[in-house]
């Protein structure tokens, strides 16, 4: 049942970011990342805290905070190059083509906007309604995302709702405007797991119904293997794995995705108040990043070469790598 | 297993006790949108206790109040009803000078950390703050400490001269929590304090977490806040289970996660995201029995949870209260015994001492 990842079978992907890297100042926090995103796809890119993957997705559409800005890459959504798109085109696909789930909604959302203002007028800009059609849409996007009384909810500023309606109003807003590519940064961490079931098979729905396709971050491995199609592991500012999620979950192969697969607490086994496996050490400092492979320092595996040459991505269908120690085993 | 004494023991005076707690907000301007004005019933009653050294964990519905219940603990809010006993006193009725001596005793992760903590101070400043208003230690043994707090959270020095802003989520995250613990409180109010972290970071806070309650003299107690019920599991000796406002059951984790006595705990089991694949019917059967969410502007009348409630809903009209000596203990546990609701509601039987709501329809069908 599973789509067909990155061999471009299927022609072009909807989107296509190639060695795109961004910098604050002079220190790079993402370096030569590429990837592809194809119609009604879910790609997951999980990663340590600190690995970039915010910064990635808020590059996309230039939202990356000052003095943040993309210093190389490309950028091609639905076949046109970003780069080129007059500001107004820019603007349009900010919240029409691509919408965007912060990580943080209580810092994103407008703290004197009731969300059902801020709801009509992404469906008035976006999808061209009238008044009266945006509110009646507006109404049906809370209940879509699970919101209770969303008559109610219309007129709440931010601070009236819980952390989790707060990301729920999120969620409905990135969705409002029919994005093609939504960017989903960490959408269901305020979520019960029943209502996070309900956000996950809404995404799934219209991906199934409209083609939606979805870059999700998250750090939820069971929200991986759940929802799905090919996951993306980044360290330290760049890919570091590239697989479906079968085989992710099932033979990863960089040594740091198996570090976090092992560290992965489950209630169903496991004593109480038990210490939890982590991986030893810290993540680097961008601009402090080891000369060799970034997880050199780290790695349970490292051996000379990995403290002096970084090694090269090996890409095989549907996937790739950047390990050492994975060439080896291919060859 | 260390932490809570099993509730047949007699127990000291807990560190914090609460009983009969209640908020309600006004509803916000809905006639403008053609609504009717109600209130929005965050909080109903809750009450609970925690001992030194221990961990509980409230979960439950997004919505059911659990940030309301940690704010009115923390008297960042007025309750309308109910008491608040912590460290001995009367917490509520504490003058603002002593209230605020005492606030050294009390650290807080706020759920929301991009915005609860200042965008203009640098993070040296940030997590040093609580020292610095209760005149703890010289500036450099303070700095001393920040820098430790920081690498305890798996932060580098560099990151003392930062702002919050220059951070990702889950290191802002971990600033908060570096803050929550500097003056080592003997009570530490974590709300969702690990829910932007990836699996090996979210490892390295909840075990100091652990550590520092096992290694620390003043042994904090934790009131933590999650949804990750894998996270609940490793880390806290008892678990509240909230809903709309309430806390529907209540017991040690082992328990209440091991063996769920209420319906809504047992909804929230079985819909964990577990490492099922998409085309499993597990998975999908976890996005299908969720149900409405419940709304606090409205509640159902009866048991809160009826209306998606698998027991509840065959029960014809609503549902009878019998209450009892014949209501089955949990293995171990202490009797049972029984709350009256307030007058004019029904809902299930709760039973005190670290047990459960005993929800009606086991007994009857
Ligand atoms: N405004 C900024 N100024 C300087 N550095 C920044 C800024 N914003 C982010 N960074 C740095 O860029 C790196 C990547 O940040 P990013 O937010 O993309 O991480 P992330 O992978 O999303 O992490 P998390 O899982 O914690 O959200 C981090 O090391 C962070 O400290
Ligand atoms: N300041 C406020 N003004 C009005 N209503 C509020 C306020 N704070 C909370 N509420 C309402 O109280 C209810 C409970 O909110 P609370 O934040 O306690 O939920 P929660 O259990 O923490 O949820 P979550 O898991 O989503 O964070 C919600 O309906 C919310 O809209
Ligand atoms: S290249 Fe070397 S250090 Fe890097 S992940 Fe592979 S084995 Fe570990
Ligand atoms: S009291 Fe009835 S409706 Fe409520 S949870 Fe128990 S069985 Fe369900
Ligand atoms: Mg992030
Ligand atoms: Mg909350």
């Amino acid at each position: 049942m599973s789509r067909a990842p990155s061999d471009a079978s299927s022609g072009a992907p909807l989107l296509s970011v190639r060695s795109l890297a961004v910098a604050f100042g002079d220190t790079r926090v993402v370096d030569g990342v590429s990837f592809d995103v194809a119609r009604g796809e879910v790609v997951a890119l999980v990663g340590e805290s600190g690995s970039g993957k915010t910064v990635t997705g808020l590059s996309l559409l230039d939202l990356v905070p000052e003095p943040g800005r993309r210093v190389a890459g490309e950028i091609v959504f639905e076949g046109r190059n970003v780069d080129a798109l007059p500001e107004r085109d820019l603007r349009r696909l900010r919240g029409g083509g691509i919408g965007f789930v912060f990580q943080e909604p209580g810092a994103a959302l407008d703290p004197v906007r009731t969300i059902g203002s801020e709801l009509i007028a992404v469906l008035r800009r976006h999808r061209g309604l009238s008044r009266a059609e945006a509110r009646a849409e507006a109404l049906s996007w809370l209940s879509r995302v699970a919101l209770p009384d969303p008559e109610a909810r219309m007129g709440d500023l931010p601070h009236r709702m819980s952390g989790g309606m707060r990301q729920r109003a999120m969620v409905a807003l990135a969705l409002a405007g029919g994005p093609a590519l939504l960017v989903a940064d960490e959408p269901t961490t305020a979520l019960d797991v029943t209502i996070q079931a309900q956000i996950l098979e809404l995404l799934l729905r219209l991906r199934d119904e409209l083609g939606l396709a979805v870059l999700l971050v998250t750090h939820d491995l069971g929200i991986v293997a759940e929802v799905a199609d090919r996951a993306l592991v980044m360290y330290a500012g760049e890919i570091v794995e590239e697989a479906s999620v079968e085989r992710l979950l099932g033979a990863p192969e960089h040594p740091y995705t198996k570090a976090l697969l092992a560290s992965s607490p489950d209630a169903a086994e496991g004593a109480e108040r038990a210490k939890l496996p982590a991986i030893g050490g810290a993540v680097p400092e961008p601009g402090a990043w080891p000369r060799g492979c970034r997880f050199a320092p780290r790695c349970p595996s490292a051996f000379d070469r990995c403290t002096v040459e970084h090694p090269a991505t090996i890409t095989r269908p549907g996937g790739r790598v950047a390990c050492f120690l994975a060439g080896e085993e291919r060859s | 297993m260390t932490g809570a004494a099993p509730s047949t023991n007699v127990r000291p005076e807990p560190l914090l006790s609460v009983r009969g707690l209640a908020k309600a907000f006004p509803s916000s301007r809905t006639l403008l949108w053609g609504g009717t004005r109600r209130e929005v019933r965050a909080v109903s009653d809750v009450s609970f206790d925690l001992a030194a050294g221990e961990t509980l964990a409230l979960v439950g519905e997004s919505g059911s109040g659990k940030s309301t219940t940690a704010r009115l603990v923390l008297r960042l809010l007025a309750p309308d009803r109910g008491e608040v006993r912590f460290d001995g006193r009367d917490w509520l009725s504490l003058p603002l000078s002593a209230l605020n001596r005492a606030r050294r005793d009390v650290g807080v992760v706020f759920q929301d950390p991009g915005s609860s903590l200042n965008p203009r101070m640098n993070v040296e400043t940030i997590v040093g703050e609580p020292l610095a208003i209760h005149r703890i230690g010289s500036s450099a043994e303070r700095r001393e400490r920040v820098l430790a707090l920081l690498d305890a959270v798996g932060l580098p020095p560099q990151a003392a001269k930062r702002r919050p802003g220059e951070f990702s989520g889950g290191q802002r995250q971990r600033i908060a929590i570096a803050r929550a613990l500097a003056t080592e409180p003997k009570l530490v109010v974590l709300d969702e304090p690990v829910s932007a972290l990836d699996v090996s970071i979210r490892a390295q806070v909840l075990n100091l977490l652990l550590e520092l309650q096992e290694t620390t003299p003043s042994r904090p107690a934790y009131l933590f806040i999650g949804h990750d019920l894998g996270v609940v599991k490793h880390l806290a000796d008892r678990t509240a289970v909230m809903y709309l406002g309430r806390i529907v059951e209540e017991g040690p984790t082992r328990d209440v996660l091991g063996s769920p006595r209420h319906p809504y705990t047992a909804l929230l089991l079985a819909s964990r995201p577990g490492l099922a694949r998409r085309g499993d019917p597990d998975a999908s059967l976890r996005r299908k029995v969720a149900g409405e969410p419940a709304s606090p502007g409205s509640p159902p009348p009866g048991c809160p949870f009826h209306p998606r409630c698998p027991r509840g809903r065959r029960l014809p009209g609503r549902f009878v209260r019998t209450l009892g000596s014949s209501l089955e203990k949990r293995a171990g546990g202490s009797p049972v015994t029984t709350l009256s609701p307030p007058p004019g509601e029904t809902f299930p039987p709760y039973s005190r001492n670290g047990l459960a709501w005993i929800h009606l329809a086991r007994r009857t069908s």
